[in-house]
């Protein structure tokens, strides 16, 4: 199989309007001829969904939550970045542009990267008009700030809660669609299967929660915007539903999974503290505008009050090694640099791992209002975990998982290889290379779903031609659905002796432990070893109480398990052929003398997609090439 | 530490409910409220029982899905805070704890301590936005919107939309949670064109959804945990009053 | 029309209802605690308003349909939100406590405003109809009469009413029941309005709170002070006229000087 990229030719500023002006166009007549699955409601499905709706197409869109108002979206605190340049220093499309691919590594594509700059001047537009309360300046002009070690203020806010505000305002879009009937939304309703048609995507198998009814939806395409799998991890700062699910499920039909092993770990997050905990909280990035990040230089200090510390006996490692950048050196690099030091025995807290985020200074030069006043809510949910006071004793926290950059291939359009399905957002693999920089995945999903796909899915949906899409008593709806049934039972039948939620504990700690920050061969052949083993033992001894025609969230629960323990060995599986390092993917073996990551654009600078071959059967690595023509791939350094 | 749960069980909706006693194992303090239910849960489905079935998502506070009445308070005993961010150092050794779902006419339970919320979006689905085409907006900053009014703004758009609001209320009023809308899209220029309309239509959605009326009690904003304002409720009245007078050519 | 009908029948229209006819009853009882106080004016203070406001003649009527239409708006509106809002919340929580953060006044309007309602209906019959049977003094008000005026003596009425200390009592209590639901209605009266800011509400609101216990000092001082001795001499100077009407006239009304 070759992965077509479709991206059209000629100078890079020119080949998006190059694009809308050569897709084919549908009918206005007949938009509402053409029926389209939306899988997801955060900032990608509802945007989609809403626009597709206002376009005269006929929406049908499935969350699993009890709302589409849930998604994980709305846990964005930093911010979203857009090229409007309104602080005039010195930002543009193409600034923004670069310092993404940059920030991915060179491993993202230029045309979607440059296209995704473009367009993020209409998100900050389009929000604005919806009502989005973005902060203000006093002459009631919209604010920025530097965000994620940007080196220009690019980052629009509406105070902590970007995430929420942006997903609101899409929300609010996708309700009116609901209102005006152009818009079907199905909440309560998981994604099971896809369903294909002669190759092509034409619906979906879902699975309504509150009563256990499975039932087929058919449609001319199908979109999937179910978000990121970092839960695979088990701890992350997801949402504990937060699923892969509906990718993988796609995956197993045949869709390509992209560069599954680029995981972020994100380095403000509140340290784990037992093994009954659930989730990990993020610290808005922001804080490492005004903290300064150590460990004591000795470990013998390590068990000492900070404040006992002197000055001399610290180590402020980042500013140390990165003194351009210092404490707002990127995500990668930071969460690397705290994995280092606790691994050398410098780690604080009770299980050492952890790195002081101080604001001490800060407080000293800005007096403690003005620290309450710029990060008072941040100090307060710290507060609330940890029942420790930030303003007189130094946050600890450590790098948690956050992002996945990895996903579904898609191609220009955002269609996968499967024909007829899309995947936006953090579901697919294609803005973000191995790293995404802070305030850029709000970005992302918005401008998927806003801007890219209402503009890109009426090629193929035009290619199709209206009316064709097969009715649910198709063969292939039945197939689809004996599978889904047959997962159910299966998974209700086993009757074993753990829970599902130790099985998740467990591949979270084999990956974690062994797939995390840093990689290298030895442990990722044994994850690869563990993780088979692992899924053998889940299906033989996983208990999962209660029935199949009630809400059970059990069930809900193993079936995701199910999925992940699959998802693990991929990840794994494709960080161990990715033999460089690259943004948030690792290699020890892979490193410069002091220890920066080493990329090999010799024999690395591709996507390396997935391709499923059947259980128990190693999946096929395609490759397609990235093929930079405006930028010259150099090495990442923040030093 | 441990203590006692007291926590409704449900099969269904149609089913009759009853309060279950459970103690948990040994706990941490640091644990959060949520993650002792797991842990409840875990020696349930070890025990061959069904574990409690209780909404949750991103365990952050900001989602809007965790809910429950704890001792009989919405979201626990901490104000501005969801049940996600309670922990249990709130609670001493010991103690017995009353878990039950939201209680509300338009908020049926599903299963245990779930409720669904649906009629929330209803009220939304009404008028809770301002319509522009995608693609249609001017430039961001071509409408200059004053810090305060902004700020005001935000402030309402801070709800979560977890109903604790209906769910505090003796009247199971939804009052603070369509005022919040209204006040935020209200209070900007981008919402005037749309203004009176909307409020007619989310109050008249509220009414047609089952929610009960202000009583002005403030229980709502007590109980919220973005600590919403009762001003934005009185907003709401003041937009619905100068609305219903104007009248409009249309729906009323 | 439409509209207002529209509004009429919602929740929030029928707060306006019972908070405009709350405001009215708000005024009336302001203005009718005033009144009141006139007693410690004097008999004849007293009677003079109580002569100007019984010859309004129609206008009195008018004032009167008015006040009742105000206690039936407010009561009515009361009793479909009443419903409304107990269909909305059929099951109570298990813990017993009161609804978190609401007000002792806040929950208890209805209660205390059907006891108001009950007082006021005594409070008519004893003092406005002067039904003889429910004042328990074995006097009949309705034909009191101000010696030197010969208008009716409110004054002597007033004095006779509350000289009896379990209808004191009832007063007292009932009208502590009306301030509290003053407290609260007086305050959300502007909120159901919208007449409400941030930098207002303290004010309203501790306004409310203020005025309430002003109206209740203000209503039960009246009781309160005839139960301790207030006007007994003037009882008894009347007493005294009446024994000698039943002996010549030309007497009685010399000792009355």
């Amino acid at each position: 199989m070759k992965l077509e990229s479709k991206i059209p030719s000629g100078p890079l500023a020119q080949k998006w309007d190059k694009a809308r002006f050569q897709n084919k166009l549908v009918n206005p007549a007949n938009k509402r001829k053409y029926e389209i699955i939306v899988v997801g409601a955060g900032l990608a499905g509802a945007s989609a969904s809403a626009t597709l709706g206002e376009l005269g197409y006929k929406v049908k869109n499935f969350v699993y939550h009890d709302s589409p108002r849930r998604a994980h979206s709305i846990a964005a605190q930093g911010g979203i970045n857009a090229a409007k340049n309104y602080q005039n220093d010195g930002d543009s499309v193409y600034r923004l542009f670069y310092d993404t691919v940059k920030g991915g590594d060179f491993r993202a594509r230029e045309a979607n990267v440059y296209r995704l700059a473009q367009v993020s001047v209409n998100i900050i537009d389009q929000c604005a008009a919806q009502g989005v309360p973005f902060a203000r300046e006093y002459g009631g002009l919209l604010d920025n700030r530097s965000f994620g070690g940007a080196q220009v203020s690019r980052t629009f806010y509406a105070r902590g809660q970007t995430g929420q505000q942006l997903l609101l305002g899409a929300y609010s879009a996708l309700c009116k669609e609901i209102a005006s009937g152009s818009v079907q939304s199905f909440t309560h309703h998981e994604m099971l299967d896809l369903v294909l048609v002669d190759g092509h995507a034409k619906g979906v198998i879902v699975r309504n929660l509150l009563t256990g009814a499975i039932s087929r939806h058919c449609a001319d395409a199908v979109v999937l915007a179910t978000g990121g799998y970092g839960n695979v991890f088990n701890l992350s700062t997801y949402a504990r539903n937060s699923n892969a699910t509906a990718i993988w499920r796609a995956y197993k039909r045949g869709a390509c999974f992209a560069n599954p092993c680029y995981t972020q770990i994100h380095p403000t997050c509140i340290p784990v503290t037992g093994d009954y905990q659930s989730k990990l909280t993020l610290m808005s990035e922001s804080l490492r505008n005004d903290g300064r990040i150590w460990v004591p230089k000795k470990k013998e200090d390590c068990g000492k009050h900070p404040n006992d510390i002197p000055e001399e006996a610290r180590d402020y490692y980042l500013e140390r090694k990165y003194p351009s950048f210092g404490n707002l050196a990127p995500r990668d690099i930071s969460s690397r640099s705290a994995k280092e030091v606790c691994d050398e025995g410098r780690g604080v807290g009770e299980s050492g791992r952890g790195v002081y985020l101080d604001f001490a200074d800060s407080i000293q030069r800005l007096g403690e209002a003005k620290v309450r006043e710029r990060y008072g809510n941040l100090f307060d949910i710290y507060h609330e975990i940890t029942n420790e006071n930030a303003y007189q004793v130094p946050m600890r926290i450590y790098p948690a998982v956050h992002y996945t950059m990895g996903g579904l291939w898609v191609d220009y359009d955002l269609m996968s290889n499967i024909p007829g399905l899309f995947v936006l957002g953090e579901a697919n693999f294609s803005d973000h290379g191995a790293n995404r920089l802070g305030a850029s995945a709000l970005m992302q999903g918005l401008a998927d779903g806003y801007f890219v796909l209402p503009n890109t899915i009426c090629n193929y949906l035009a290619s199709v031609g209206p009316g064709k899409r097969p009715g649910v008593e198709h063969e292939a709806f039945k197939e689809a659905e004996d599978n889904v049934r047959g997962i159910t039972q299966r998974l209700l039948a086993s009757q074993g002796k753990r829970t599902v939620d130790s099985f998740h504990k467990e591949l979270g700690h084999i990956l974690w432990e062994h797939c995390g920050m840093g990689r290298n061969e030895t442990d990722l052949k044994k994850a690869l070893q563990l993780i088979p083993a692992l899924r053998e033992e889940f299906w033989k001894n996983v208990k999962v109480p209660g029935e199949e025609d009630n809400l059970n969230q059990s069930l809900e629960r193993a079936g995701r398990v199910a999925d992940f323990l699959e998802v693990g060995e991929l990840l794994c599986l494709d960080a161990l052929e990715r033999a460089e390092s690259c943004g948030g993917h690792f290699r020890e073996e892979h490193q410069y003398p002091d220890g920066e990551a080493r990329r090999d654009d010799e024999n690395f600078a591709h996507v390396a997609a997935w391709e499923y071959q059947g259980r128990d059967k190693k999946p096929v690595r395609h490759v397609e090439p990235l093929v930079y023509e405006e930028v010259k791939m150099t090495t990442r350094s923040y030093k | 530490m441990k203590v006692k749960l007291k926590v409704w069980r449900q099969k269904d909706t149609r089913s009759a409910g009853e309060f279950r006693l459970y103690e948990t194992p040994d706990l941490n303090v640091n644990m959060s409220f949520l993650e002792m239910l797991d842990v409840v849960n875990e020696q349930l489905t070890l025990k061959g029982e069904e574990p409690i079935a209780f909404d949750h998502d991103c365990r952050e506070g900001i989602c809007g899905t965790c809910s429950l009445v704890i001792n009989g308070k919405p979201h626990g005993p901490h104000r501005g805070v969801a049940t996600c961010q309670t922990y249990m150092r709130s609670f001493q050794d010991g103690d017995i704890i009353i878990v039950e779902p939201w209680r509300a006419r338009p908020f049926p339970v599903v299963k245990d301590l779930v409720v669904t919320r649906q009629a929330l979006d209803k009220i939304m689905q009404a008028g809770g936005y301002i319509s522009v085409r995608t693609g249609a907006a001017p430039d961001a900053n071509s409408i200059p919107i004053s810090k305060e009014n902004a700020d005001l703004a935000m402030d309402a758009a801070a709800c979560i939309g977890c109903g604790a609001c209906v769910a505090a209320c003796k009247n199971a009023s939804a009052m603070l949670f369509t005022a919040a809308k209204v006040s935020q899209l209200g209070l900007l220029p981008q919402g005037q064109p749309e203004r009176y309309r909307r409020v007619k239509r989310m109050v008249e959605a509220m009414d047609e959804a089952g929610f009960g009326a202000c009583t002005v009690t403030g229980s709502c904003e007590a109980v919220c945990p973005k600590n919403i304002s009762l001003d934005f409720i009185a907003r709401l009245n003041r937009d619905y009053l100068v609305a219903s007078l104007k009248g409009g050519a249309k729906h009323g | 029309m439409i509209s207002l009908w529209r509004m009429l029948n919602s929740t929030v229209g029928k707060k306006y209802l019972m908070a405009l006819s709350g405001a009215g009853l708000f005024l009336f009882a302001s203005g009718h605690m005033i009144g009141n106080l006139q007693l410690f004016l004097g008999p004849e203070a007293l009677n003079r308003y109580a002569h100007f406001l019984q010859s309004l003649g129609e206008i009195l009527w008018v004032i009167r349909l008015g006040l009742l239409g105000l206690i039936v708006l407010h009561i009515g509106s009361a009793l479909m939100l009443t419903l409304e809002n107990k269909a909305a919340r059929p099951a109570d929580y298990s813990h017993g406590k009161p609804p978190f953060a609401a007000s002792l006044a806040s929950r208890t309007m209805l209660g205390g405003g059907v006891l108001v309602a009950l007082f006021v209906v005594y409070h008519l019959l004893h003092y406005t109809v002067c039904l003889k049977a429910v004042n328990f003094t074995g006097i009949d008000f309705a034909h009191l009469t101000d010696p030197e005026t010969g208008h009716h003596d409110v004054y002597a009425m007033v004095l006779y009413g509350f000289s009896v200390w379990y209808v004191s009592l009832f007063y007292i209590v009932s009208v502590g029941f009306l301030c509290l639901h003053l407290s609260h209605g007086a305050s959300a009266m502007f909120q159901s309005l919208g007449l409400r800011s941030h930098a207002w509400w303290p004010v309203i609101s501790k306004g409310a709170m203020i005025w309430s216990v002003i109206l209740f000092l203000g209503y039960s001082v009246v009781p309160g002070s005839v139960l301790l001795g207030y006007g007994r001499s003037y009882l008894e100077n009347l007493e005294k006229i009446q024994s000698a009407a039943s002996t010549p006239a030309e007497v009685t009304s010399k000792e009355a000087h």
